[in-house]
């Protein structure tokens, strides 16, 4: 909107070449299975299948039926044989252990046999398909579970493919001269990359793409636990966009049907829109809506070959921004009577004290009420996090009273999910008789201590103290709140969270971008529990100087899952310094898939 | 953060929020409205001209048409009509979950055994490399070659390390190479080949690896391994938990009110412990419950079952929904019976504030203004009787016009509303004249009433009232 870009921002690569390559692998091993077949998709698939291609794509190439796998009889089309190609992700590899190669996102298994059994015949192919890109700067490797099963299980299953993924980043659009990163998993995504640059061959190409900053999700856990502000973000938690598609319902189409839009940089309204605190929104809708009258009323006058040209050459844009139009006024709509109905402000009001860290005790009562009027799990349970995540924990006598309150409310069975909770570190229980200084610096000598590096991870959970006070004054997180905040005008990236607290993770990158490294911010890693690193790319130290375009395209990955804000307020920066952004991300989350995630609460 | 407490209303109109509120009545919303209409007029403009032209071609369910997700439907809606009869004679593919986690997980397994009967034939194709790959297959690859071509995909063997020795070494190598999946392929491979105190043991201190294990048995279901591994730990809490989940699996409610019975016995901390004795009781109790309401119900005995008939079972309810449900349909019963309210407030020890907003939704939801009366009136001892509530009234009132309270009986609380600005607001709000009126006589605030007249009715009793409380000579006004 009224943001002044500099002009002399780099242009962003072109990223639907990933999908090209994606699908040109599908395509070869569809054809592997010469003539007709059906394929049959895991449902997970199919939305970003459709990304990357359609019916009749499949269709030229011999693909006659397409299923859904699921509890239903398979009925084939050709009478007597089956033969069709299955995709699933390699989520279960282990059942095969044979099939270890574990990088190769999706397995197509392609099968023939007749209904009789006679005939069997089964061979297994991987096919690499784990980028889609969302967005010009966003790319997905879809994978929501990557968050619960790395933080909260523990297990590296995913670590390689993370690896693989800036693998072929790199190949295609590298070479990266720079990497920054924090985090165990960055760390381990890094050396599984270099591994694999290592043992492939290189080729000496332009860069398109400067330097790499690799974050995992746990460094900042309050971020995502924020109600979102921000158009898209807002759209995301309450309607979910799946895919970089969004269901709107009925209600907000004003119709009686549901609509599934594409949310993207095409779309000319959203794309105005898209990163713009929502009270901003209502102003411009209204704005492009007079416009808009004005265009169509400029007919009245006209003679027949004014008509004319007007139809040929003017219409079309209009009546596609009137689509557009009138289904972002729906959803604003329709999300401000959702958001008037549960007390919004209140809700935003307490998240806002928790993140200046005053009024605690009124918080308590609220989120106490909350739960208590048996209000949203989730929504009590984002709270309850945020309290334990910004306090550095519950007072123990607190942690047992909303423990047993919420198990009250919601279900006994809970108990699951609070451990699941305390074992991540995002609601725990401050730990009697020990200062927070001594378990810091108990916990910051094992870190330093390379020797230790297996003790300090039965230690892991100690050292989760988020420490959010500490750093939020030592990074400036939180503005006074004496202070205007002009949302029309942001002046920083506090703006998505209506000027009431700067995003941590994206905070970091800042810090470490402008500072070229973590020199500097020495207390600051050593409160976020180490494992930072920079790495410079060896040879072309000369070249790395000169501040060509490519150097000013910065790669963020966020394993873990980053937000719609969060992506936001790294195109703020990027606008503020003149560079450009390309977020990776394991899934886009928000608080809901995050907490869901951590539910135990049924079979 | 040190700093004073600034009044609650100053904080948020404080021009730094200033600019963002949900507001019905904010002028925002009024323009998105306005907008709205702008828009929706032009619609007829624009469907007067020709029609759909680069409006997106979608089917009925709203997918864009040639899309997958559109074709897939498109298949299964054909099968819906034609194919019913075919259905028995083709194989059948019965992805039941065969595994806890995961809801993308049909695993490969499931799959293949799904073809034909699976009690008879397991399918389980085995997947064969092709030979070519076998060709450059030596034996005596090294822990850290073995790792990197598992980690590339090619043929490796795990047989060959044969003493514990070289066991731990893979594995340890397994852990430095970063990739979760060798990891539990390893450990795979030892689970297979080493016998569980000894692989226990190591893992003890490989915490690493130790993760992966769990997370492994936990995916594929080995809950007795999984709890000896616990055990073996000295992990009591995390064991008494994983075998508590297990009552999830189990769907009749006697026998999980058995099941729960049984974990009493665990090693839970002292707190969990007291939460695992409420969910059994509270299971026993609602058992218990449920079968007398359902007969009640059917007999047609009771009123209030005829004129709201229950809408689900109580069972596996939270508590919570227990005790709005006693207030429901067993408000007055005495403190004897498991299903009244008081027994259930006092067996599961709930707070005075818990039990007040229960009970006041519960009771508010049937119109029984009433029993909310009776709620909040106390006597003291000179026998006076007085309203008393330990959350503020403008909440008491909020759940009230939330259960559509009407304005005779949502004025007697904004009236006990303290806070004088508060009070007023919500009166606006809500429509109850005569608080506002009473208000502002008792404040000799004249001006406020004139402005409040002319948002009246013109002959209303409201403005009835106004007109002679300020022609009344008595009064002395401020303004």
């Amino acid at each position: 909107m009224a943001h002044s870009v500099r002009r002399d921002a780099p242009e962003l690569p072109d990223f639907s070449l990933l999908k090209r390559l994606a699908r040109d692998q599908l395509i070869y091993l569809l054809e592997q299975l010469p003539g007709r077949k059906d394929l049959f998709i895991e449902a997970d698939l199919m939305s970003p299948l459709d990304r990357i291609a359609n019916v009749t794509t499949l269709k030229q190439h011999d693909v006659d039926k397409l299923y859904k796998v699921e509890h239903k009889p398979i009925v084939s089309t050709s009478d007597q044989m089956v033969r069709g190609c299955f995709l699933y992700p390699l989520t279960n590899w282990f059942l095969f252990p044979d099939v270890v190669n574990a990088d190769k996102y999706y397995v197509i298994l392609s099968v023939y046999f007749d209904i009789s059994y006679s005939y069997f015949d089964v061979t297994t192919d991987e096919w690499s398909f784990y980028l889609l890109p969302l967005d010009d700067d966003i790319i997905s490797l879809e994978l929501p579970e990557f968050f619960r099963d790395y933080f909260l299980e523990g297990d590296q299953r995913w670590v390689r493919t993370a690896g693989s993924a800036l693998h072929l980043l790199h190949s295609v659009y590298g070479p990266f001269s720079k990497v920054y990163g924090i985090g165990r998993c960055s760390k381990m995504a890094y050396e599984s990359w270099r591994e694999q640059v290592e043992e492939g061959e290189q080729r000496a190409r332009q860069a398109e793409i400067g330097n790499v900053f690799l974050i995992d999700r746990d460094v900042d856990l309050v971020t995502p636990l924020c109600s979102q502000v921000v158009y898209e973000g807002l759209v995301d938690d309450i309607f979910r966009i799946k895919c970089g598609c969004v269901e709107f319902c009925p209600d907000v189409t004003s119709s009686d049907k549901s609509i599934k839009v594409m949310l993207n940089s095409q779309d000319k309204v959203f794309n105005e829109i898209r990163n713009e605190h929502f009270s901003q929104v209502f102003g411009f809708l209204s704005q492009k809506a007079r416009n808009l009258q004005t265009a169509y009323d400029k007919r009245s006058g006209m003679n027949i070959k004014q008509m004319k040209t007007f139809v040929s050459e003017e219409l079309k844009g209009l009546k596609q921004e009137h689509r557009l139009l009138s289904l972002h006024i729906g959803a604003s709509e329709s999300m401000m009577k959702k958001k008037t109905k549960q007390d919004f402000q209140e809700l935003l009001k307490t998240e806002h004290s928790l993140l200046e860290g005053f009024e605690i005790r009124e918080c308590i009562s609220y989120i106490e009420e909350h739960i208590n009027r048996q209000v949203s799990m989730v929504e009590s349970m984002r709270l309850l996090c945020l309290l334990s995540l910004t306090e550095n924990g519950l007072l123990p006598k607190d942690y047992r009273s909303l423990k047993a309150q919420f198990l009250q409310s919601y279900g006994i069975e809970h108990l699951l999910t609070f451990s699941n909770l305390k074992q991540l570190g995002l609601l725990v229980e401050q730990q009697p008789g020990e200062t927070l200084t001594v378990m810091e610096s108990r916990v910051g000598k094992l870190v330093n201590d390379k020797t230790a590096g297996k003790l300090t991870d039965a230690f892991s959970s100690l050292a989760k103290k988020s420490n959010f006070r500490a750093l939020g004054r030592r990074l400036n997180l939180v503005p006074k709140s004496d202070e205007e905040y002009d949302l029309r005008v942001p002046r920083d990236m506090a703006y998505i969270f209506s000027g009431a607290y700067i995003p941590l993770s994206c905070k970091l990158i800042e810090q470490v971008l402008e500072r070229d490294g973590w020199t500097g911010l020495e207390e600051v890693t050593r409160m976020l529990n180490g494992h930072e690193f920079a790495v410079t790319a060896g040879s072309n130290g000369s070249d790395a100087r000169v501040k060509t375009d490519s150097q000013r395209i910065i790669l963020v990955m966020f394993l873990g899952g980053c937000t719609f804000s969060e992506i936001s307020a790294l195109r703020f920066l990027g606008r503020e310094k003149g560079i450009k952004f390309i977020v990776v991300t394991t899934a886009i989350t928000n608080s809901a898939r995050l907490l869901e995630s951590m539910l135990d609460n049924h079979a | 953060m040190m700093r004073g407490k600034p009044d609650e209303d100053d904080y948020w109109n404080s021009s730094k929020f200033k600019a963002f509120t949900f507001d019905d009545e904010d002028d925002d919303f009024t323009r998105l409205k306005e907008s709205k209409r702008a828009v929706n007029s032009i619609r007829s403009l624009v469907e007067e001209e020709d029609e759909e032209d680069d409006v997106e071609k979608v089917s009925w369910s709203g997918e864009p048409v040639g899309s997958i997700s559109w074709s897939v439907k498109e298949t299964e809606s054909s099968i819906r009509s034609t194919g019913e009869v075919r259905d028995q004679s083709f194989p059948k593919i019965h992805t039941a979950p065969s595994l806890p986690k995961n809801s993308s997980g049909y695993s490969l397994s499931s799959l293949f055994k799904a073809f034909g009967d699976p009690s008879i034939r397991n399918y389980a194709p085995e997947l064969r490399k092709p030979k070519s790959e076998y060709k450059d297959y030596v034996s005596d690859w090294t822990p850290e070659e073995t790792v990197k071509r598992m980690q590339q995909g090619k043929v490796y063997s795990l047989e060959k390390f044969r003493s514990l020795q070289d066991k731990l070494l893979l594995l340890d190598e397994a852990v430095n190479a970063h990739d979760g999946n060798v990891i539990t392929a390893v450990l795979i491979y030892l689970k297979k080949s080493l016998s569980k105190e000894i692989l226990f043991r190591e893992l003890i201190t490989r915490e690493i690896a130790l993760r992966h294990y769990i997370h492994y048995l936990k995916e594929i279901g080995e809950q007795k391994l999984l709890v000896e591994l616990f055990k073996s730990m000295d992990r009591t809490e995390d064991m008494a938990l994983m075998q508590y989940r297990d009552h999830l699996n189990v769907r009749d409610e006697n026998k999980r009110r058995d099941f729960l019975k049984n974990c009493l016995s665990f090693p839970f901390s002292p707190d969990d412990a007291t939460h695992v004795q409420d969910h059994y009781t509270l299971l026993e109790r609602q058992i218990i419950i449920e079968a007398n309401d359902k007969q009640v119900e059917s007999s047609g005995q009771a009123d209030i079952f005829k004129k709201y008939p229950r809408k689900a079972s109580i069972l596996n309810m939270p508590i919570i929904t227990t005790l709005y449900y006693s207030c429901f349909y067993h408000y007055g019963e005495s403190d004897g019976t498991f299903s009244s309210p008081a027994n259930i407030r006092k067996t599961f020890r709930i707070s005075d504030k818990q039990f007040l907003l229960t009970c006041l939704g519960a009771r508010a939801k049937l119109k029984a203004w009433f029993d909310v009366d009776a709620l909040f009136t106390t006597k003291n001892w000179l026998g006076y009787t007085k309203k008393r509530s330990p959350i503020g009234f403008h909440r008491i009132v909020d759940i009230l016009q939330k259960n559509n309270a009407p304005v005779q009986v949502l004025q007697d609380y904004v009236n006990l509303v303290e806070d004088v600005e508060q009070k007023i607001s919500l009166a606006q709000k809500y429509k109850c004249h005569d608080v506002i009126i009473n208000t502002y006589r008792d404040l000799k605030d004249r001006q406020q009433l004139i402005v409040y007249r002319g948002k009246v009715e013109k002959g209303s009793s409201e403005y009835r009232k106004i007109e002679e409380i300020l022609s009344n000579s008595q009064l002395r006004w401020k303004n």
